[in-house]
């Protein structure tokens, strides 16, 4: 490394100011050249793209069209709040969406992760098994669930099997009561395991002694994770709850690739509806103005629970 | 430490300059080592090999004839096809030559990516009109083919169920075929016809807006082609919806399965209402007791929809003459036929279906010609096709799931005429 000794910088203070000086410099171009690559990448994908969506936003802008684009003002939100009820409806899937997967789908992940969190046999295969879904494409992943859903799939074999033929199931996907379930049964299985993870390394952080510790004092399990393991995992809990809100609300793949909004907008979401808007009928305009009416949405979202999980010392 | 900086730098600038220069790759005119002027040519027939084969001889055919031009095609998955041509279009970079799905064409014509294809006459005088794409009295784009759907079922399994075998003159009427369904119901089928309601996407405005208008309903109002009112609908559309609803509820037809003609195969259906694409496998395994039957006249007459891929140049091209000359190379009987023989589909002249093997005279697929001459509407050529397409799609799907009828269509208007008035009439 370049760190002067100090024996020379005391022999010759005037000198060493200097290169401090340029070496600073030095430090200062060097950090500023590696950040280029990301930062070039940031604003030419990221940036420029988000200031585009707002202008846009603002105007009739087409895909493709031989008319210039025209300013219309606040039209765009005008009409997607009261004359667009798939939007509406789109709006209210979402949340319903992330109301359900958020907290189930952190609580199901921390119950894996504390039990592929002991000392056992055979603990490794569980814990790829978990994870097993997270690193197969989302794409691939709701093709096989669409075919499990179908009403002579596996799901409903199962159903039927198990109720001994009582009860033979539905059409799951094409049903506008159980499309959203569905949905949300999948993408709940689909990335439990991811969250798995993050609590497991949550878990790992915690120190034995503070176990020793309450086992001394008598502790069971349950006293164990409420006075020890819960406070341990504050911080991960605050991260997988950001997270997985964000991904709850940027619904798309699914929807996409097995219902295409459908049956009777039951499945239609935000992000959906926008590249549906935006490309299939390119109206990118009207789909800028979505895309905009969600990028604020999440971020007040985040706001509020960055504020409620806060540090309150 | 000091050294490596200077590296990080040019890894960054490389990246960023690779990055940028993705945008421009494939443009403009080369020339080829002996002197030739290249022309780039894109299809969306990747994955397609047989498709693909017959472009590859035409190509080398045409350029082994030539010391002026050469052709450079380059194939893309149908999927990503469109995409590419929307991007390509934003970024200046068209090919010369592109080939098109036919209803995209007014859409694309009038946001001027493609001009006026400029061949000769007598070519496109020879092809099936739903082989030729006009727009504003222009001709924009030609194909080699068109496809038909019509109905497969098994002689064998009709007579014995008493059922009427329906001709291009006399087709099955409304009642006859709900008849028919309901037999065929009784005799044991699940599901008696396979329509093919799994699939998504273009299929269904093709394949059910034919029998919206053989209710005597529509897409658009085609005298103006400013409004969907009254013709997506009125009370024709409306009986449509509630034909097309009660298939479903009634369990005449199914919205799961495979995607295809396998269930038809596998005698699990007794009817389907499928592409002449399909039809060269269903002879294969069923043989002589395949009949291919008109689609039943729901009170306007029979209809299935035309139009296929097409060829165009781009608005964008340097070598239009060049393209041409290609163009008028490729449209030979013997390409023609070779497409129509190795991919299924209806060949576009006369003198290619002639010596088909197929689609001749005795050829087992001949029908399909009939039908394609006879029945045969385009969808509308308007460039609000993209909305009216995939509004269509959504609509249908909807009333399949049991929506109101007359609420879901009158939404489906609305939709649309919203979308051709913040257009400004697309140019009508």
């Amino acid at each position: 490394m370049t760190v002067t000794p100090p024996t020379v910088a005391a022999e010759t203070p005037q000198r060493a100011t200097r290169r401090f000086r340029t070496t600073k410099g030095r430090e200062t171009w060097a950090g500023l050249a590696m950040m280029a690559p990301a930062g070039i990448l940031l604003v030419l994908f990221l940036i420029i793209p988000v200031i585009l969506a707002f202008t846009l936003s603002f105007t009739n802008a087409r895909l493709i069209s031989p008319n210039p684009p025209r300013f219309v003002g606040l039209d765009n939100f005008v009409r997607a709040f009261t004359a667009d009820g798939v939007f509406v409806q789109s709006v209210w899937n979402t949340f319903l969406f992330a109301l359900v997967v958020v907290p189930v789908q952190a609580g199901l992940g921390l119950l894996l992760a504390v039990l592929v969190n002991r000392r056992m046999r055979g603990v490794t295969a569980f814990r790829v098994i978990f994870f097993i879904p997270v690193v197969t494409s989302i794409v691939v992943v709701s093709i096989l669930w669409r075919f499990l859903y179908q009403p002579n799939g596996l799901i409903n074999s199962m159903i039927d099997t198990i109720t001994f033929g009582a009860w033979s199931g539905m059409d799951w996907l094409n049903n506008p009561q159980t499309a959203l379930g569905a949905i949300i049964v999948l993408s709940i299985w689909q990335a439990v395991g991811f969250h798995m993870i993050i609590w497991l390394a949550g878990l790992q952080t915690i120190p034995a002694e503070l176990y020793e510790a309450a086992k001394m004092d008598g502790a069971g399990p349950w006293r164990q994770f409420v006075s020890v393991t819960w406070p341990g995992l504050r911080p991960t809990m605050v991260f997988v709850l950001v997270t997985i809100t964000i991904a709850a609300l940027g619904l798309f793949v699914q929807i996409d690739v097995m219902t295409q909004g459908g049956p009777v907008n039951s499945t239609s979401t935000i992000v959906y509806y926008a590249v549906r808007k935006g490309y299939e009928q390119q109206e990118i305009g009207y789909a800028a103005a979505i895309s905009l009416i969600f990028f604020v949405a999440v971020l007040i979202i985040a706001l509020i629970q960055r504020r409620l999980t806060r540090e309150k010392d | 430490m000091r050294r490596t900086v200077p590296a990080f730098v040019a890894a960054g600038a490389i990246g960023a300059l690779a990055l940028t220069g993705c945008g421009q790759a494939g443009q403009g005119s080369t020339t080829t080592e002996d002197g030739r002027t290249q022309i780039t040519m894109w299809t969306h027939s990747a994955g397609n090999p047989a498709e693909l084969e017959v472009y590859e001889r035409i190509i080398s055919d045409f350029n082994a004839s030539q010391d002026q031009y050469e052709v450079v095609e380059e194939s893309f998955p149908q999927g990503a096809y469109n995409d590419a041509i929307v991007a390509a279009a934003a970024s200046g970079d068209l090919p010369c030559l592109l080939d098109l799905d036919g209803p995209i064409m007014p859409n694309w014509a009038w946001a001027e990516y493609i001009q006026p294809l400029g061949i000769s006459t007598e070519i496109t005088d020879s092809l099936l009109p739903t082989a030729v794409g006009v727009w504003n009295d222009e001709i924009y784009s030609a194909g080699y083919w068109d496809a038909a759907l019509s109905i497969f079922a098994r002689e064998s399994v009709l007579t014995e169920n008493g059922i009427r075998i329906p001709t291009v003159d006399e087709p099955w009427t409304a009642d006859e075929f709900n008849a028919a369904l309901q037999t065929l119901k009784d005799a044991g089928y699940e599901t008696p016809i396979d329509i093919g309601a799994e699939d998504t996407g273009e299929w269904w405005p093709y394949a059910y807006s034919p029998l919206l208008q053989s209710f005597g309903g529509d897409l658009i109002d085609r005298d103006t082609m400013l409004s969907a009112d009254g013709a997506l609908n009125g009370p024709e559309a409306v009986a449509w919806g509630e034909w097309f609803q009660g298939l479903f509820a009634d369990g005449l037809a199914s919205n799961s399965g495979t995607i295809g003609n396998q269930e038809f195969v596998d005698d699990e259906v007794a009817l389907s209402y499928t592409g002449v694409w399909n039809a060269l496998a269903s002879v294969e395994a069923i043989g002589d007791d395949l009949v291919i039957l008109p689609p039943p006249d729901l009170g306007n007459g029979p209809v299935i929809g035309g139009g296929s891929w097409q060829w165009a140049i781009s608005s964008t091209c340097e070598e239009v003459e060049g393209a041409r000359e290609y163009l008028e190379f490729s449209f030979q009987d013997e390409y023609i036929t070779e497409f129509a023989d190795k991919q299924i589909v209806i060949p576009a002249t006369e003198g290619a279906a002639e010596t088909s093997e197929y689609f001749g005279p005795d050829g087992v697929l001949r029908p399909f010609v009939e039908l394609s001459q006879q029945f045969a509407v385009l969808r509308p050529e308007t460039p609000a096709y993209a909305v009216i397409s995939t509004t269509f799609e959504t609509a249908a799907k909807d009333i399949m799931n049991g929506a109101d009828v007359q609420e879901t269509l009158d939404r489906a208007v609305q939709e649309i005429d919203a979308n051709i008035e913040s257009n400004d009439g697309y140019g009508f």
